[in-house]
């Protein structure tokens, strides 16, 4: 059997390169080794309810008709229609550190008047960070190689400032310990408090039907449990060389990795699959393990990103309304210095996000409260305990969750009709991310290419992250691969 | 197809990408992409599409020519002569 594209994942990225690739005509199947479709952001059925794995917000809000800003993008290009969505925008956020908040909704009147407020000293330098940040025609998601923190430093005095307008970035999309790249602040920025937070009705499913749908409807094919166990890779001829537009990433491989040409791949069932291209979606690191290691060899950084998460779901009778709360996510730290790294211990109940679906401005009111409350977490320490232990330390941690909820936002204990939890290795274990690294590896691969012809990676490693940001990495990386394509294949 | 056809067999295409823009005033003679707002993307649909409705291929170096209505009909006319007009946008 022979595709012209296969791709690893059916996750966001590989869902919205897949659409691509079935309108361009290309005979597509979409491989994912899980039962259902969605990878990080999927849904699953617990205790006769129906949970989004992943979903807060949809972040880069935009509204019907604004077709520059990425969600606009993204759904011209894959056809789609904004009111198909039914997008509720949030009701408003915050930035919490001991004594002082900051929120911030989708209209970004609202976070200027609290920096003035707050920070009456710093709104001038504030305007100019606005009218400095980059803009999208700069950001494909390469790294400048700025710090953040740096840059940040240089236009603000206060550091508590800073500290704050980093946590939420971090939370939404930091692949790496305690900064932030320019490039990559300036896109979770925008995302965050330029663009803002919705919901769609109904979650995360009716969305990733929809994609489903739009992709079946284009001719894709999508099979599920069909992970794949091999990429296939011809050695040898040397093409990559050959190529101007190559030349750079040939380099990078010069030192000591064999140039090669992808074949197909070998499914975990034994079944061989011929394809001219191949896009993953497993990661950087996960996609070099799949390939002969002759190929692995020389690539550079390849360690797995550092980052993980534990997250509590609670789900009471009442909705948070009744119990006081009426926003949408809280970003929390309980100290002036907001430390975004791999915790010490299992968890960091220090800092965190607190986040509720139920005040959205959505259509389809809710019936149950639900919180969420994500904490960074040790992927290295939950991997260490046996499983007697396993089972008491993620209740001990929904505990310090729960009690950080309610100092930051609202109180819940006492009331939980239904509760979940997830780890690192839950992570790790449904969507095969090294490390269970929501966010991948700290360095990204911004044209997707991977120094083997016709294999290209898409979303979290490629560099965008988010479900908007997934979708659009998808979708930028097929594009590019067919306007080259479109050069030579004539 | 005549050039007429071509015409509305283009504005068509556009408006499968991009429903939300006018295009009963679109200009013949002045580049699509100074009235409405198209980027290098969405010309790559365009070509898309002309390939899935009528099987005419347009390779890279020629996207140029599509860069005005009038440019279009001269470029796709031999191309599009023995075609039927196909519409599939919902306006
Ligand atoms: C807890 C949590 C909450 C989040 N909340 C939000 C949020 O509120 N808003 C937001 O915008 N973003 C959120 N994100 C981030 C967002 O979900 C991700 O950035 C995005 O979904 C990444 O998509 P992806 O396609 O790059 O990767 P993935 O979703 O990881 O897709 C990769 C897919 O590949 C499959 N796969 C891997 N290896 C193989 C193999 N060998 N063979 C076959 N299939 C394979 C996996 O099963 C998976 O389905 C959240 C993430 C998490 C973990």
């Amino acid at each position: 059997m022979r595709y012209d594209a296969l791709i690893i994942g059916a996750g966001l990225s590989g869902l919205g390169a897949g659409i691509r690739l079935a309108q361009f005509g290309k005979r597509v199947a979409i491989l994912e080794k899980h039962t259902v479709w969605g990878g990080l952001n999927s849904f699953y059925k617990l205790g006769g309810r129906l949970f989004d794995s992943g979903l807060h917000a949809l972040t880069n809000y935009a509204p019907r008709g604004e077709r520059t800003k990425p969600l606009g993008r993204i759904l011209r290009q894959l056809r789609i229609d904004h009111d198909a969505l039914e997008l509720g925008e949030q009701s408003w956020s915050a930035v919490r550190f001991p004594g002082i908040e900051l929120r911030f909704s989708n209209d970004l009147a609202l976070l200027r008047s609290e920096i003035a407020r707050a920070f009456p000293g710093e709104a001038d330098a504030f305007e100019r960070l606005l009218a400095d940040l980059p803009g999208y025609e700069l950001l494909d998601g390469s790294s400048s190689g700025r710090s953040a923190r740096a840059e940040l430093a240089g236009r603000f005095r206060e550091p508590l400032l800073v500290e704050m307008l980093l946590c939420p970035l971090c939370y939404y999309g930091g692949a790496r310990e305690h900064d932030l790249d320019w490039q990559q602040f300036a896109i979770l920025f925008r995302a965050i408090f330029l663009e803002g937070f919705a919901r769609p009705a109904g979650g995360i499913r009716p969305v990733l039907d929809l994609l489903v749908k739009r992709y079946k409807a284009e001719g894709g094919e999508l099979r599920l449990r069909a992970g794949v166990a091999r990429i296939v890779v011809e050695r040898g001829v040397d093409r990559a060389l050959d190529r101007g537009v190559d030349r750079g990433i040939a380099r990078d491989f010069d030192r000591g990795a064999a140039h090669g040409r992808v074949r197909g791949v070998v499914l975990e069932n034994g079944e061989e699959l011929d394809a001219e291209h191949v896009y993953s979606s497993a990661g950087w690191v996960e996609t070099l393990a799949l390939c002969p290691p002759e190929h692995a060899r020389g690539v550079g950084p390849v360690e797995p990103g550092p980052l993980s998460f534990f997250e509590s779901l609670t789900v009471t009778a009442e909705e948070p309304r009744a119990l006081g709360f009426d926003g949408t996510a809280v970003f929390f730290n309980d100290s002036p210095r907001f430390d975004y790294r791999s915790p010490d211990a299992l968890v960091d109940p220090h800092s965190g996000v607190i986040c509720t679906p139920n005040n959205y401005a959505t259509t389809e009111p809710l019936t149950e409260g639900l919180l969420r409350v994500t904490l960074l977490a040790n992927h290295a320490k939950w991997r260490a305990l046996d499983p007697e232990r396993y089972v008491a330390e993620k209740a001990r941690a929904a505990e310090l969750a729960l009690a950080a909820a309610a100092r930051f936002a609202f109180d819940v204990r006492g009331k939980a009709v239904f509760q979940d939890t997830f780890t690192p290795l839950t992570i790790e274990r449904f969507t095969g991310h090294a490390g269970g690294a929501v966010y991948g590896s700290a360095h990204k691969r911004p044209d997707g290419k991977t120094g083997i012809d016709g294999l290209s990676l898409v979303g979290t490693d490629q560099g965008f992250v988010g479900i908007v940001g997934a979708l659009l990495s998808g979708i930028t990386v097929v594009n590019r691969r067919a306007l080259e394509g479109a050069g030579s294949a004539s | 197809m005549t050039n007429d056809e071509i015409v509305l067999a283009i504005k068509d295409i556009i408006a499968t990408i991009a429903p939300d823009e006018e295009l009963a005033h679109l200009k013949m003679d002045v580049r699509l992409r100074e009235q409405i707002e198209l980027d290098s993307m969405d010309f790559l649909d365009i070509v898309m599409e002309l390939r899935k409705r009528y099987g005419v291929q347009v390779p890279e170096q020629d996207y140029l020519e599509l860069a005005t209505l009038d440019g279009c009909v001269k470029y796709l006319g031999p191309k599009l002569a023995d075609k039927q007009l196909k519409l599939a946008s919902r306006a």
